[in-house]
């Protein structure tokens, strides 16, 4: 007898959870690349070619999903992480987006590098109607969410860096002359467009601007160039090595202007101590993430955790390389936007959730830099902080300043 | 370059396997991989109908670099730019006049061949090594002469230019990327067969009297200067005609789409298909489009370790590439054949 | 004329580097009569082993002979395992193997030390000499270091039977193997001489533009067009073309105006296939005369 009710309470409890859970149920909503139990990330990375040194952003990021899975996954979803070699070939990132949503139909691609690159997708990715979140590149035109609603970027761009730097000039160093070495292509453009920008009427301080080429040897030529013009304020947009040679040069010729190191290049571990850290004494910069190599942070909650991660998943992994730091960032940040979509898996969610970021933490960004978007604002990090280096380690000062893009 | 391919032609009497002449085979072969390529959109996604059209466009410059080098004997490591000047021919007639894209075509081929038969003019006094020198110099100053700023109203400087991908026309119902799969094909077959003609003509076998001793031909009376520089223009046409190609196919044309790479790609895939053979350039045009993924799969790392050694392997069992390959297994067959009858 | 005398000293800092580089292709380019499209990389990997010896706690010097005697090596190992076996394959196929080696050192240099720059120390004091703000000590030390290498080639190749029994394999192998000289051998150690002579350049070039796995993707084309001016079978003039190119090419990009800053490279070698129209020996090589 008993058996007989009880399994018709057993029923009765069955059907009532079937009630109960069925909204939930219903609320479960899946693109390709989602599911119950798996969530199919895609990126683009350069891990050959003369940008290959990028190639440990997506390393770390594949070692951050580790962790994550390791950890339970997101909201209970493993994360396949698949990603492709463009070699920073524009060609051959359209070829790998495409085999990515066509072919592992990912639920949308992360933090694919380098603004070709990026150009060359952009177009694809919003008629697929398919996120390109987060991309790993500062140009301006990857927070336009009028014309292209699928495409996000993360990082501060590289205008607003600088108009930072003007903002600094016009305030200490009115009457100075600027000297500029960039390098020739977009990123060197989009920088010394800010520059100019943020300069406004005063744009004729800058005296000299000198491109060089990936393919150069060497910038001493160029920074011999801009000693000889008689320039006190450097302002140096050049990459990690062209960075650290035009510094050593500088000090070689005893050549001492106000020197400004763009962000790109302000990683003491595989900048400054290449340089020499005598010669980088007095650099400026922004910046908005912690630098593993400074003391500042030896204590540090986030930059512990960090660590702690490095040992365990990356073990290989350049500890001294802001990259890592920067990857670890943006694969935290990205984890946050699909934790905030739920159980609502879909693309437009995902959009939708990236583009709803409010004061957001990150625990290895700078104190009191937040990532924050919105509908109308595609740019999740938009402030920074100046610091000068002291021949150890950057000190920051001065406010968290946002270098606003008057469009 | 060997001369072992055009003896190879001539010197066995009408080879037969299997009761069938060689040149039988050869059509049966070439209508199967035909009706194969014809019936290939229906059954793949779009991503490997893209990838082919790409393998065809690659095929088309090999073909451009092999009238060069295999008929003509004239190195270059700078086809890249060629392509360069076809794509953004068709990049910026297509972004700033607004003209259609098959029109673009035939404009990107004659720039080309313009620019092709300029550069064949100094490259004269050239020879071997120092012509291979020059034209990779060319390779490597083509992404800097593209972000030139005084052109940067034309060419986009350093951010390039975005094109519209064609639609399918008269209405047909096929997606934008199988459409442009048989536009590529349809070219692909006229360059081809048009290159065969090439070859066989007159001027063919005066390109390969030049090849195999300069000196006798100019002896007897070949215009050396003049067939030299037209091999470089046509050749630069052929590869002009893939790159213009390539821009409409990928939509997107900046200067770091043609760095010495792609140059360096194009010798690859000539040297595997087979210097001087025909067919041999979609073999090519196959090795660097899918070798390089394959090798991706093997490691991610050592990726273009993988590569090198898969290249160094193919070299020591094809040294003279796929066609001579292909050339020798077929010769043995025949041979087997013969002396077992 | 400050910016003049600066530029030209620049340049010839510069075309030190270039020097060092032309004078091993000239080397390879003695025993197998081509270039090396991969020399560059053997270099960079070169300079990648000596880091790593000191990096285990090896000083320099002890390093730097280390270094040169493995690439040494390495280099006849290369000539012995990869190309002895397709000796009588046509040309291109031997290119095609100079760039699958050197897309293999590329990749297994990136994958072991990864891709971020690594400063390499100089032998040379970081003061300049006698306080001259004009030209760096490690930059007149580098000079030195080639023009010694110049030396001993010369009196490698003109004073002694190796030399000698080297030019001959190289100038007419059929003739060489008759009077009983081993061609094969020969060309090995050509291919060692070129590695050894590479290690010092990458090993001199290291601490100007940082250790990294591409760092010789340019200074290989301008080491190429140095040997080529000079003339491709003459040391001296290798050395002296390096030096050639690395002065046209800061002085063209400082004083010609409008493109000069943006085409620095494209100038440099379009003066250099004039200097080819020229005289298409180069500047101090022998014309090659072909029997018919």
């Amino acid at each position: 007898m008993t058996s007989r009710r009880t399994l018709l309470t057993m029923a009765a409890a069955l059907a009532g959870a079937a009630l109960v859970s069925s909204p939930s149920l219903a609320q479960k909503k899946y693109d390709p690349g989602a599911s119950d139990t798996e969530i199919k990330i895609g990126n683009i990375n350069p891990y050959s070619g003369p940008a290959s040194a990028y190639g440990l952003i997506g390393k770390t990021i594949d070692a951050y999903f580790k962790k994550i899975n390791a950890e339970g996954g997101i909201n209970g979803r493993k994360v396949t992480f698949i990603s492709y070699d463009d070699g920073y070939s524009p060609p051959k990132t359209v070829e790998q987006a495409r085999k990515l949503v066509e072919s592992d139909e990912v639920l949308l691609v992360f933090q694919s590098l380098g603004t070709p690159g990026n150009t060359a997708i952009q177009k694809y990715m919003n008629g697929k109607k398919v996120p390109q979140l987060f991309v790993a590149t500062g140009a301006t035109q990857f927070g336009n969410p009028k014309d292209y609603p699928w495409t996000m970027g993360w990082q501060p761009n590289y205008q607003s860096e600088g108009r930072i730097y003007a903002k600094y000039i016009l305030d200490k160093h009115p009457n100075g002359k600027i000297g500029v070495l960039y390098q020739n292509d977009d990123y060197g453009k989009d920088y010394l467009k800010g520059l100019k920008d943020g300069l406004g009427a005063k744009a004729s301080m800058i005296i000299s601007e000198l491109p060089y080429e990936v393919a150069d040897p060497t910038v001493d030529s160029q920074i011999v160039s801009l000693k000889a013009k008689g320039a006190d304020i450097f302002f140096n947009v050049a990459t990690p090595k062209f960075a650290a040679q035009a510094i050593r040069k500088a000090a070689e010729i005893g050549w001492q202007p106000v020197h400004i190191v763009n962000n790109v290049s302000a990683s003491v571990g595989s900048v400054l101590r290449p340089a020499g850290l005598e010669a980088s004494k007095g650099l400026l910069t922004t910046n908005y993430i912690k630098d593993s190599t400074d003391p500042t942070w030896k204590d540090d909650a986030g930059m512990k955790e960090w660590a702690a991660f490095m040992d365990k998943y990356f073990p290989d992994g350049d500890k001294t390389s802001s990259f890592t730091v920067y990857g670890y960032a943006v694969a935290q940040s990205l984890v946050h936007v699909l934790k905030q979509a739920g159980n609502e898996l879909t693309r437009e969610n995902v959009m939708k959730q990236a583009a709803n970021l409010k004061n957001v933490d990150i625990n290895v960004l700078l104190p009191g830099i937040k990532l924050n978007s919105g509908p109308n604002d595609f740019y999740p990090i938009e402030q920074m902080q100046m610091q000068r280096f002291n021949g150890t380690s950057w000190e920051l000062f001065g406010p968290v300043m946002s270098g606003e893009i008057g469009s | 370059m060997t001369t072992r391919e055009d003896i190879a032609d001539s010197a066995v009497a009408v080879p037969r396997l299997g009761g069938l002449t060689l040149r039988t085979w050869q059509r049966v072969l070439t209508i199967i991989v035909l009706l194969i390529a014809l019936a290939l959109p229906a059954v793949l996604k779009n991503f490997h109908v893209f990838q082919l059209t790409l393998v065809m466009i690659y095929a088309i410059a090999i073909l451009g670099l092999n009238l060069l080098t295999g008929i003509n004997g004239q190195f270059s490591l700078g086809h890249s730019a060629f392509y360069a000047i076809g794509a953004y021919t068709t990049a910026i007639l297509m972004d700033r006049f607004g003209v259609p894209y098959f029109l673009t075509l035939p404009v990107a081929g004659i720039v080309c061949l313009i620019a092709g038969f300029l550069f064949g003019l100094p490259a004269l006094r050239l020879e071997g090594l120092y012509l291979a020198l020059a034209t990779f110099a060319l390779a490597v100053a083509t992404p800097q002469l593209l972000k030139l700023s005084i052109l940067e109203h034309w060419t986009g400087g350093v951010q390039g230019i975005v094109i519209i991908k064609p639609d399918a026309p008269f209405g047909l119902p096929l997606s934008q990327d199988r459409w442009l799969y048989y536009f590529t094909l349809a070219i692909l077959i006229f360059m081809f067969l048009a290159a065969m003609r090439l070859v066989a003509s007159r001027t063919g076998r005066a390109l390969k009297a030049i090849r195999d001793n300069p000196l006798a031909a100019k002896a007897m009376g070949i215009d050396t200067a003049f067939y030299k520089s037209m091999a470089f223009g046509v050749s630069a046409l052929y590869t002009g005609v893939a790159g213009s190609l390539g821009a409409i196919v990928v939509q997107f044309v900046a200067p770091d789409s043609f760095t010495f790479f792609l140059a360096v790609s194009f010798l690859v895939g000539l040297v595997v298909g087979g210097v001087g053979s025909i067919p041999g350039a979609l073999i090519g045009g196959l090795f660097i489009m899918y070798i390089p993924n394959l090798a991706e799969q093997v490691s991610k790392g050592l990726a273009w370790a993988v590569y090198g050694a898969i290249l160094i392997l193919v070299i020591y069992v094809m040294p003279t590439g796929a066609a001579g390959f292909v050339r020798l297994v077929t010769g043995r067959l025949t041979r087997l054949m013969s002396s077992n009858r | 004329m400050e910016l003049f005398l600066h530029q030209l000293l620049a340049g010839i800092a510069t075309g030190g580097i270039y020097a060092c580089m032309a004078l091993a292709v000239v080397m390879i380019y003695q025993s197998i009569d081509h270039f090396n499209f991969a020399q560059g990389e053997m270099a960079m990997f070169s300079t990648y082993i000596a880091w790593q010896l000191m990096a285990w706690g090896c000083p320099y010097w002890i390093a730097f002979i280390l270094t040169i005697v493995i690439s040494f090596i390495g280099g006849v190992v290369i000539e012995r395992g990869l190309f002895k076996p397709i000796r009588n394959a046509p040309v291109l196929s031997h290119i095609i193997v100079f760039i699958a080696m050197f897309s293999i050192l590329n990749s297994v240099a990136g994958f072991t030390w990864e891709y971020t720059i690594k400063s390499f120390p100089s032998p040379f004091p970081s003061q300049p000499l006698f306080n001259n703000r004009l030209i760096g000590a490690h930059d007149l030390g580098m000079i030195a270091i080639t023009l010694i290498l110049l030396v001993l080639l010369y009196v490698l190749f003109r004073h002694t039977r190796l030399g000698l029994a080297m030019r001959a394999a190289a100038a007419n192998p059929d003739s060489a193997r008759l009077v009983g000289i081993r061609v094969g051998w020969m060309v090995a150690l050509g291919w060692g001489l070129a590695a050894a002579i590479g290690a010092v350049a990458g090993m001199m070039i290291a601490p100007v533009v940082f250790l990294e796995p591409n760092m010789m993707l340019g200074i290989l084309l301008y080491g190429l067009a140095g040997a080529v001016v000079g003339g491709l079978t003459s040391p001296v003039g290798a050395v002296l073309g390096g030096f050639a190119v690395g002065i046209v090419e800061n002085l063209a990009g400082t004083f010609v105006p409008v493109v000069g800053k943006e085409l620095k490279l494209t100038i440099a070698l379009v003066l250099i296939v004039a200097v080819l129209m020229v005289k298409p020996s180069g500047l101090f090589g022998r014309a090659a005369v072909s029997r018919v």
